[in-house]
């Protein structure tokens, strides 16, 4: 239903109102560029990532779980990167990280299950979408038929930003077992009804990523010995099979730190920028660095005030980061307050996520960000492109 | 491509069947009486399809709803009656003592889900089951925000009280369910401080729908429903008269000192009520996208009934648009008819039916937490290439049980870390799946030991890969399953 009126809506807007919305330089959707998604999943806290190392309240908030001022990966004169990030810091010396700040949604939703559907169909806190942000997407500007799939998610089922009809997605957790799996897909012919004809495609789909993805990459980068390093041996392949897909997504699990966090959450981090920087590593072996673009997101970020349990609670604004080759590296967004909490005890966002979202769109791709985004969201300056 | 000659024959039949009606109530015949049992009860074993063939529209689905007053059969867990923490309690625990609770919420909640599936595939009234999971879909509540399971058996337990009852009852008893008082924050809904959670959805989702009400009416209803609480020490409802907004409201043009059910009886009394439940009832066992003349008849019927729900489902199941020829094959099975029915269908023999939630589950319908307010969407949505994929090699192993039984029965023993639901309930799948049993020898007999007879059985529509002439038995059972029209329903 929704679809339908999406896509009613975009044919309605007709050619006046998208040729007033293109900028002058308007260039042809350029899905040969990669996109990157990597969820953290369960809501990672970025008081604790990025840290505001000179703001006294940070440690009256955090007794047990402040990060010591002088081991803070300092940024810049007031904000400084967990050291369980070090791995990352050549990247961000050699200015490919982007730091996105304070970002989040208004009446923000603490509910991981809602507020990861809000994130994934941009969806506003009080509508209920059932399409994904990048499902819209192609519904409006088709990725090239020729690709292997519009969309790959490795390591998990959940189709997130690609979920929704439409989507050419596959969803896997390493090509082999992939391309094993795909044995039990097989052609078929005409569909005397919509059911069905949805069915064979999407039976159709998997052949096609099944004949255009291939597992015989080898890399020399070692990748880090956990399940986020296989999901990032993963990606480089699929981007390496060059069958071509526009988007993968990944995640990176157990951001949900309640209790005892400090341990878990130094150990997260560290394979979030280990496993980061091996996708670079290995992206830049396939030649393919320079165009892809990695964005991280989660469904919130955590309480300011740390619970009783050395843990942190379900939060709202966080912070984000931006990698790539075209990435203009630096800090962008501003810092949430940590004295101006709303009455949940959660900072105010100062980034809308969606502005992301339309810094890909519109900057990354060259497409169109208002309908699949259903709103004009101001892009951020965080590419060089 | 090639036709096979059935769908010409039955297409015919359907035609004569529809016009003989009028007069003669004649006999639905071989393929109509598969529809109806494939549509109503996940799946037509080959003997009910026979003695349904014998019966007129209007005697098969007053015998299917006949059977809707037998008892379940499968014994819900014993922790069901245990009581349920209160909030206090949870404030003055421990963070472990917390985790564990936690912990034995999960695991009682797959638990939960086993229940119901192992009830799906062994209950003698499918049609029962299906109307439950019907309104778990629409009056929709979910372990991931109600967390205590109990709430959620008792819930269900309401759902099949009501299920083929009075919908008035019904929406007037769900509004006060704890599990649903809790789902829709009308728990904290008072006087001064309105949480219009509830108010909407009752209005969007369970009655009217969207544009059949204002913002205005939101807020006002929220009012009426302040103080509709639950009692932390036991989890029963309880109306706090304290937290009650007593003053004048105005919902739907009706004014006066609104309490919650006056504003449930002014919403029973619209029109827009029955049509959206006879639109709902339609996709799910007739079409994708409902006949607007037919369900204004039907949903008249409803009304006229005083919201019987029976009645509505009757006057469903003997219209001619439930057996008209463009609506066969025509709706994608959702996670549970394909488990359940295949299960159902082939006979299969198993001693534990309940991992098979799990399977469920991973196919996109969780039972017990359904993503959203709004519920699963169904429909295509069902499918895409992870779900498709995943149901093909559920289909796979599952015809070959006995050449897979070695490895299921290697990972059923393999040992599961302590404290990890989930793993236990894998493991306790693997070894469902290593003892399962299928006769194919008999059952391909007994569907008619022929490809064609078998395939029409097997298939609601011309398979896109038809069988090659000499294959049979079990490989040609795994061939008709692996046919994406086996997908359909």
């Amino acid at each position: 239903m929704i679809r339908r009126d999406f896509l009613k809506a975009a044919g309605l807007a007709g050619a006046g109102s998208v040729l007033a919305w293109l900028p002058t330089a308007a260039r042809a959707t350029d899905y040969q560029k990669l996109l990157i998604m990597v969820e953290l999943k369960g809501g990672n806290d970025g008081l604790n990532t990025v840290i505001p190392y000179t703001d006294p309240r940070y440690a009256d908030l955090r007794p047990r779980l402040a990060i010591a001022r002088d081991q803070v990966l300092q940024l810049d004169e007031s904000v400084g990167l967990n050291p369980a990030m070090l791995a990352l810091m050549p990247l961000w010396k050699s200015g490919e990280v982007a730091v996105v700040q304070g970002v989040g949604y208004p009446s923000a939703n603490l509910s991981h299950f809602r507020s990861i559907e809000i994130w994934d169909t941009a969806s506003k806190s009080n509508e209920f979408l059932q399409d994904g942000w990048l499902t819209r997407t192609f519904a409006q500007a088709p990725v090239p038929q020729a690709f292997a799939a519009d969309a790959v998610v490795v390591g998990s089922g959940e189709l997130g930003p690609f979920s929704g009809s439409g989507t050419r997605a596959i969803a896997l957790t390493n090509t082999e077992q992939f391309l094993q799996q795909a044995k039990l897909a097989v052609p078929a012919g005409q569909a005397h009804n919509a059911a069905l004809k949805h069915l064979i495609r999407v039976e159709q789909n998997i052949l096609q990523a099944a004949s255009k993805l291939h597992a015989n990459q080898t890399f020399r980068t070692v990748f880090p010995q956990t399940a986020f390093g296989n999901a990032i041996r993963t990606a480089a392949q699929v981007a390496a099979s060059r069958g071509g897909v526009a988007a993968l997504k990944l995640s990176l699990n157990g951001f949900d730190t309640h209790s005892g966090q400090m341990g878990t959450h130094t150990r997260l981090l560290r394979e979030l920028a280990e496993g980061l920087v091996a996708l670079k590593a290995s992206l830049s072996e396939s030649g393919l660095w320079d165009s892809t673009l990695v964005c991280t997101y989660a469904e919130f970020g955590r309480r300011p005030k740390e619970n009783l349990s050395a843990g942190t609670d379900h939060g709202s604004a966080s912070v984000h980061f931006v990698l790539g080759g075209k990435v203009k590296g630096g800090l962008y967004g501003q810092y949430p307050s940590l004295e101006r909490l709303d009455s949940t005890g959660n900072p105010q966002f100062a980034v809308d996520y969606r502005s992301i979202y339309a810094t890909v769109l519109e900057r990354w791709w060259g497409v169109n960000s208002q309908l699949p985004l259903r709103g004009r969201y101001a892009p951020l300056g965080f590419l060089t492109v | 491509m090639r036709r096979p000659s059935i769908v010409w024959l039955s297409l015919l039949m359907g035609v004569l069947s529809g016009a003989v009606s009028l007069t003669v109530a004649a006999p639905l015949g071989f393929d109509d009486a598969r529809h109806l049992l494939t549509r109503t009860s996940y799946a037509a074993t080959p003997t009910d399809i026979e003695s349904f063939a014998q019966l007129s529209r209007e005697q098969a689905a007053d015998r299917l709803l006949a059977w809707t007053d037998k008892p379940r059969t499968t014994p819900a867990p014993g922790w069901v009656h245990e009581p349920v923490y209160s909030g206090l309690q949870f404030r003055d625990m421990t963070a472990e003592q917390r985790r564990d609770v936690q912990r034995i919420n999960v695991a009682r909640g797959f638990e939960l889900r086993g229940w119901w599936l192992q009830e799906m595939v062994t209950t003698p009234s499918p049609l029962t089951e299906k109307m439950v999971l019907f309104w778990h879909n629409h009056f929709v509540s979910s372990q991931q925000k109600v967390r205590q399971p109990q709430y959620l058996y008792r819930q269900n337990l309401l759902l099949r009280e009501h299920a083929l009852g009075n919908f008035g009852t019904f929406l007037h008893a769900i509004a006060r369910d704890p599990a649903m008082v809790i789902y829709l924050d009308n728990a904290s809904n008072r006087k001064g401080q309105p949480n219009e959670n509830f108010a909407r959805e009752v209005m969007e989702l369970f009655t009217l729908g969207e544009g059949h009400y204002t913002e205005s009416d939101v807020k006002e209803a929220a009012r009426a429903f302040t103080g509709w609480s639950i009692d932390p020490s036991t989890g029963a409802f309880l109306y706090r008269v304290q937290a009650h907004d007593d003053g004048m409201k105005t919902v739907l043009g009706k004014t006066g000192p609104l309490d919650g059910g006056a504003v449930l009886d002014i919403l029973l009394a619209q029109p827009q009520t029955a049509q959206l439940i006879v639109r709902k009832l339609w996709r799910e066992f007739i079409s994708a996208e409902p006949d607007e003349a037919e369900v204004r008849r039907i949903a008249s019927v409803f009304r006229d009934s005083r919201y019987n729900i029976r009645t509505a489902l009757r006057a469903m199941l003997v219209s001619d648009a439930f057996y008209a020829p463009q609506h066969r094959a025509a709706l994608i099975k959702s996670p549970v008819d394909l488990v359940v029915g295949t299960l159902r269908q082939f006979q299969f023999t198993t001693s534990d039916a309940q991992p098979f939630a799990l399977v469920v589950a991973q196919l996109g319908q969780n039972l017990f937490s359904p993503p959203n307010v709004k519920g699963w969407p169904g429909g295509e949505s069902w499918i895409n290439a992870t779900t498709l994929l995943a149901r093909k090699q559920f289909l796979d192993r599952l015809f070959r049980a006995e050449e897979m039984r070695p490895m299921m029965m290697a990972a059923a023993q393999r040992p599961v870390p302590a404290g990890n639901p989930a793993a236990a309930m894998r493991q306790r799948l693997s070894r469902a799946m290593s003892e399962i049993h299928f006769d194919s020898q008999q059952w391909w007999q007994q569907a008619g030991n022929a490809a064609a007879p078998v395939q029409r059985m097997v298939l609601a529509a011309a398979p896109q890969h038809p069988l090659p002439g000499d294959v049979t038995g079990l490989d040609a059972i795994r061939r008709l399953t692996q046919d994406p029209v086996y997908q359909l329903k």
